[in-house]
């Protein structure tokens, strides 16, 4: 059923947000699923799988509006496109890592997530607002997940502190990418869509900080007028579909068994 | 010469028929039971069906459309239409008691009511479906299918599986 957009919000940047909320979806998804089978853990294995399906699941939804405001199908989207149309941010692409940086990763993405979701479960465009009021529900499961696995991992032992702490090295300046300005952002926030990657970063910060700190860890930021600042540069480009070469590996992944027989049926 | 209007299916038929779809992975519910049915409309020959997705990722999704379409057209409706609704969310709460029995008698425990937060919800006792000791304790929030998660009972020494509060 096509939708309505309301005169004042812009269709087209309101489906480049739609899109990237979606690749991130899709695509870090994909990169849990590699946990299935492989896990440090039994529990871990069912954790991942669960996580990678619910992520896809959400990933499905946004990608259902934007075909109802006119866009390619969901299937299209993810099993016909070229990689170097995909607007995901270079953090949920990079290759699974270790656990250690698989946690450091989930984690800094769950609390991006609920900072997101929260903010668009006031937007001014109701499938927006009741996508994300519904979403919310089941990403808690996730954010309580990484959380508690971060706080364990942190400082239970010399070598699970050494890992933790290098993988918040290297995850650091990429989940900054996380909120990378859209094109014709200025408008939506204008239009009441949500307000603006810079406003989500900060709150994200201001939850991550303590927890990361509490779990015996550092972070390179400051506080500055009350707010946390860092200099730490962002891994950007992903949104204006600069991808990098383990994207291309991931999608070719991803399509493998629908290029087999496109447009094949079950 | 056969009396059709003995055929026409109703609003209260389609009810009925709707009840006997179960939950494919909780076959002891059926997606009435289940909440996931939130209208049926009848007009004429066609019916229109609004449902709700329990989990976004769940991969019965579509297979309970085309249950609910198949269902339908076999009662002798000729056109279905199953829309999905997402607002107000489903939530686990909206299960009833004699939903949470059926639930206990398969051997899984009922999802609790929701707290402020989730934090909250898991910290209120859940009793094993088995033995009905209290001594139980969460061995992992996910579990076999997106909507249940693990526990074991320390009384009776097994695991068993919760329906998640959402």
């Amino acid at each position: 059923m096509p939708l309505e957009v309301p005169t004042d919000i812009p269709k087209e940047a309101l489906q480049r947000l739609l899109i990237a909320l979606a690749d991130d979806e899709l695509v870090l998804g994909h990169r849990d699923s590699e946990w299935t089978g492989h896990s440090p853990i039994l529990e871990e294995d069912i954790a991942f799988s669960n996580i990678a399906q619910d992520e896809i699941g959400h990933a499905l939804l946004w990608y259902t509006i934007n075909e109802q405001l006119g866009g390619k199908s969901p299937d299209w989207m993810g099993f016909e496109r070229n990689w170097k149309h995909f607007t995901c941010c270079h953090f949920t692409a990079f290759p699974k890592g270790d656990f250690a940086y698989t946690v450091v990763r989930q984690y800094l993405f769950d609390v991006g997530e609920q900072v997101r979701l929260k903010n668009l479960s006031t937007s001014s465009f109701a499938p927006l607002k009741e996508a994300a009021e519904k979403i919310i529900m089941e990403e808690g499961y996730h954010l309580m997940h990484s959380q508690s696995l971060l706080e364990r991992l942190g400082d239970a032992t010399e070598e699970s502190h050494k890992r933790m702490q290098a993988a918040i090295d290297t995850a650091f300046p990429q989940a900054l990418g996380m909120f990378e300005e859209l094109t014709g952002e200025d408008e939506l926030v204008k239009a009441g869509v949500f307000s603006g990657n810079e406003a989500l970063k900060e709150q994200w910060l201001e939850l991550i900080v303590p927890v990361i700190t509490s779990a015996s860890l550092e972070l390179p930021v400051e506080k500055k007028n009350g707010t946390f600042t860092t200099d730490v540069k962002a891994e950007e480009g992903g949104r204006k579909g600069w991808q990098k070469e383990h994207l291309k590996q991931l999608v070719e992944d991803l399509q493998s068994v629908y290029k087999m027989s496109p447009g094949g049926s079950w | 010469m056969v009396d059709v209007t003995q055929h026409v299916p109703t609003q209260e038929t389609a009810w009925q028929a709707l009840g006997e779809i179960s939950d494919p992975e909780i076959p002891v519910l059926s997606l009435v039971d289940l909440k996931v049915i939130r209208s049926v409309n009848v007009e004429g020959s066609a019916v229109s069906v609004e449902m709700t997705p329990t989990f976004l990722g769940c991969p019965a999704l579509e297979y309970m459309k085309q249950e609910i379409r198949e269902k339908l057209l076999a009662l002798g409706f000729e056109q279905v239409n199953v829309e999905l609704q997402l607002s107000p969310a489903w939530s686990s709460d909206l299960l009833s008691e004699d939903a949470r029995e059926k639930l206990r008698a398969f051997g899984v425990a009922p999802p609790a009511l929701r707290a402020a937060t989730l934090a909250e919800t898991l910290k209120k006792p859940v009793a094993c479906p088995y033995c009905k000791s209290y001594h139980t304790r969460l061995e992992s929030p996910f579990g076999p299918t997106l909507c249940r998660q693990i526990f074991y009972c320390e009384q009776c020494r097994q695991s068993f599986e919760r329906f998640k509060t959402l």
